[in-house]
């Protein structure tokens, strides 16, 4: 099928490796990747601190900017949660993207999602093989969008792979958007339980599937000296079928 | 720390600092209270424990019992509670109407200094000198016990948490499990300094020795206070439900039962009281139910062995009102005081109860608290959350917690709560968002700029203001040499 890409704001500017990765998967299972040039951003940073006007705009935008798309996929699963969770509300009021926004959401997808539950994929038979220690942690807009341990099954689909849970996977690991700037304080003890917590898998990798949550987790791991790498599960796949370079 | 003369009036003018706990000035800043909690190792340990355990206990218990059934529990739990809050006025007619009929005798404080002046009123007329308490929130926000002190009127708290903290000179951080923040070894040394009791680390003991200062009291009381969990509005019957079963004492032997209880406490009738009866326990502590529940619908009857010859109920409102005619609002109001969104909470692990600075903590207390009180007194409060969505999923009556902290956060927006800076920051974002150019050109601008701060793997250490408060407490990462937008320009034919 054509399926036309969503990279989001943060992934495009910080981790565009996670785009190829995604890219790459996406048309080795024989599908055709456009990429809507316009595309800049889902708007849940206004919404998420109250700007709901300029969130209503990106929201108007972005539907705009995907209308003739089949099938939506993004490597992000905040930005997925905003469309279906928060677009209804920002435009059910507004006529001309009523109905628009519910077509949108429908035929959007988080990547791990669409992997899962419309591609079927099964790593073992497009003998995925990555050798390595793991650990994963759950971001936590997965929740809206009813996502639970399909990151974790595909891990464990993948020749080679060692993975230890991690405990607490599902507390936030305090990223939040502005909340990481405006509460400081507290988003660095919930961000150093999250790094104690995967420091304790010994694992060498940690799979983080949202750009917010890498930044903030990567960031901390940096700081702390921490020779543990963070990697979104799309560049793991993508390595591991031989798309990608595995990354030094 | 200052503390007034009477040992026993633990909550009238309780100051760390100089500054009340629950009933700080306002407006409220969280800020401060935050850094102490965050880097208080003891309390975070002790909190982290409880809540961590209560959470994992509450997913696992509802897992067992119902399955998947249990997502569609809530959902009904949800749409009784939204129902009756919807037809509230219908329901608390009915329920004055039955609970009277029943000798049950029913007033209505439209505010907290109404609410304890009636029962000031009820106590003085009925010459009541001591007063046993089991635990209410309600009584929490109406700061009862200093209205009772004033009038003479000794009030002993039956709570075993909430008497280890009035014993300590302390406030409740949490709507269900009051002294979470403190351990067995400050409860030793509270008994051991107020008590005179022998210094024991040991809870059976410690429990004991609370047992028996308790029991004499007891007998001693002839008012008793209560809560209410519940009221059912066609039998006009009272729902309380505890552990240590001290509300049955409170409510039984005394000669005047006063019970405070939110006007939002109501469900229509028994076969909803079940529905409640499954999830409560179950959400608060893990429990199947509590191990006693009271139903209470009236004073001691001819034939009855016991029992209180008065019930007085005290419907709250204290702002409820308000908040019900604030229909987005208004599910807020669905609230069972479970507890489970504070056991949720990554934040509240971290900040602990009392640097919500008000009664009502954790994610529910995020929204009431600044309904109550106002949100310019309580702005802080919505925008310490992460939105991580546990709340919304740990609640038994499916509020929908994030998305009612987004519009409160719209509110102080709207209200200019938010700051001219912020509002200003936050429109040039926007308009670079709204064509592909200027994002490209906005990024072209400052990724150089942040790749020149940062070190050679791409980490800056010291964000440009207004971002310094992220790389206080973690690296932030330089934007990468290429865009993915730059890549695919790059690499593919069709851009």
């Amino acid at each position: 099928m054509k399926i036309s890409l969503f990279i989001t704001c943060l992934t495009d500017t910080y981790y565009p490796r996670v785009g190829r990765a995604v890219v790459a998967i996406l048309e080795h299972l024989g599908h055709e990747v456009v990429f809507p040039a316009g595309q800049t951003c889902c708007g849940q940073p206004m919404f998420n601190t109250g700007y709901h006007e300029q969130a209503a705009d990106l929201a108007r935008r972005m539907i705009d900017v995907f209308d003739d798309a089949d099938v939506v996929v993004t490597p992000s699963g905040s930005c997925a949660a905003m469309i279906h969770e928060y677009y209804p509300q920002l435009l059910h009021n507004d006529p001309a993207y009523a109905e628009r926004t519910h077509a949108f959401i429908h035929k959007t997808h988080e990547f791990v999602e669409f992997l899962t539950n419309v591609e079927k994929i099964d790593l073992r038979a497009l003998r995925c093989k990555w050798p390595g220690h793991v650990t994963y942690h759950y971001s936590c807009h997965l929740r809206a969008l009813g996502m639970t341990d399909e990151a974790v099954r595909l891990l464990q689909q993948i020749n080679g792979i060692q993975f230890t849970p991690l405990k607490k996977t599902e507390q936030c690991c305090g990223f939040g958007g502005t909340f990481a700037v405006k509460y400081p304080e507290i988003s660095g003890a919930m961000v150093r339980d999250k790094t104690a917590c995967i420091a304790q898998t010994r694992a060498d990798t940690v799979i983080c599937n949202d750009g917010g949550c890498a930044m903030n987790i990567a960031g901390a791991l940096h700081r702390e000296g921490s020779e543990v790498k963070l990697k979104h599960l799309a560049e793991l796949i993508a390595e591991g079928l031989g798309l990608l370079e595995n990354d030094v | 720390m200052t503390t007034t003369e009477h040992h026993t009036s633990a909550s009238v003018s309780l100051t760390r600092e100089g500054e009340s706990i629950l009933f700080p000035s306002l407006p409220y800043h969280m800020h401060d209270r935050n850094r102490r909690a965050v880097h208080n190792d003891k309390l975070i340990a002790a909190v982290e424990v409880a809540t961590l355990a209560k959470d994992v206990g509450r997913k696992k218990i509802f897992a067992d019992t119902f399955g998947p059934r249990y997502d569609s529990l809530r959902t009904l739990a949800g749409q009784i509670k939204q129902h009756t809050l919807d037809h509230l006025d219908h329901y608390l007619e009915q329920f004055i109407d039955r609970a009277e009929a029943n000798g049950v005798r029913v007033h209505f404080a439209a505010d907290a200094r109404e609410a304890n002046a009636i029962c000031v009123e009820i106590a003085q007329h009925e010459k009541c000198t001591a007063c046993v308490k089991s635990k209410s929130m309600v009584t929490e926000e109406t700061h009862l016990l200093p209205a009772l002190e004033a009038v003479g009127i000794e009030t002993l708290e039956t709570d075993l948490g909430e008497f280890i903290l009035q014993i300590d000179h302390d406030v409740p951080s949490h709507i269900v499990t009051p002294m979470i923040h403190k351990d067995r070894y400050d409860t030793a040394a509270a008994f051991q300094r107020e008590l005179g009791a022998p210094y024991t680390t040991d809870p059976q003991q410690l429990t004991r020795i609370a047992r028996e200062y308790l029991r004499d009291k007891y007998r001693k009381a002839d008012l008793g206070i209560s809560g209410g969990n519940f009221l059912v509005a066609d039998s006009g019957s009272l729902v309380i439900c505890t552990n240590e079963g001290n509300a049955t004492f409170c409510v039984t032997a005394p000669r005047v039962h006063i019970a405070f209880v939110g006007i939002e406490k109501l469900i229509p009738s028994a076969e909803h009281l079940a529905v409640f009866l499954k999830l409560l326990a179950r959400s608060s502590t893990a429990q199947p139910m509590t191990i006693y529940t009271d139903i209470i619908s009236g004073p001691k009857r001819p034939a009855d062995s016991d029992g209180p010859e008065q019930v007085h109920i005290i419907l709250v409102d204290n702002g409820r009102t308000k908040i019900l005619a604030d229909e987005k609002m208004r599910e807020t109001l669905r609230c069972i005081r479970c507890g489970a969104c504070l056991n949720a909470c990554p934040v509240y692990r971290k900040v602990t109860g009392h640097s919500y600075g008000a009664v009502y903590s954790g994610p529910i207390g995020a929204l009431i608290t600044p309904m109550f009180r106002g949100l310019r007194n309580y702005k802080d409060l919505p925008y310490a959350s992460s939105l991580c969505g546990a709340c919304g999923e740990a609640c038994p009556v499916k509020i929908d917690i994030p998305r009612l902290l987004i519009e409160l956060r719209s509110r102080a927006v709207k209200t200019g709560l938010a700051g001219r800076v912020e509002k200003l920051a936050f429109d040039a974002y926007s308009a670079s968002l709204k064509h592909a150019w200027t994002y490209r050109l906005a990024n072209a601008l400052s990724g150089p700029v942040l790749r020149a701060m940062a070190d050679h793997d791409g980490y800056i250490s010291k964000a440009p203001p207004p971002f310094g408060g992220w790389t206080d407490e973690r690296d932030l990462p330089a934007p990468a040499e290429q865009s993915f937008r730059g890549w695919w320009k790059q690499n593919r034919r069709n851009l």
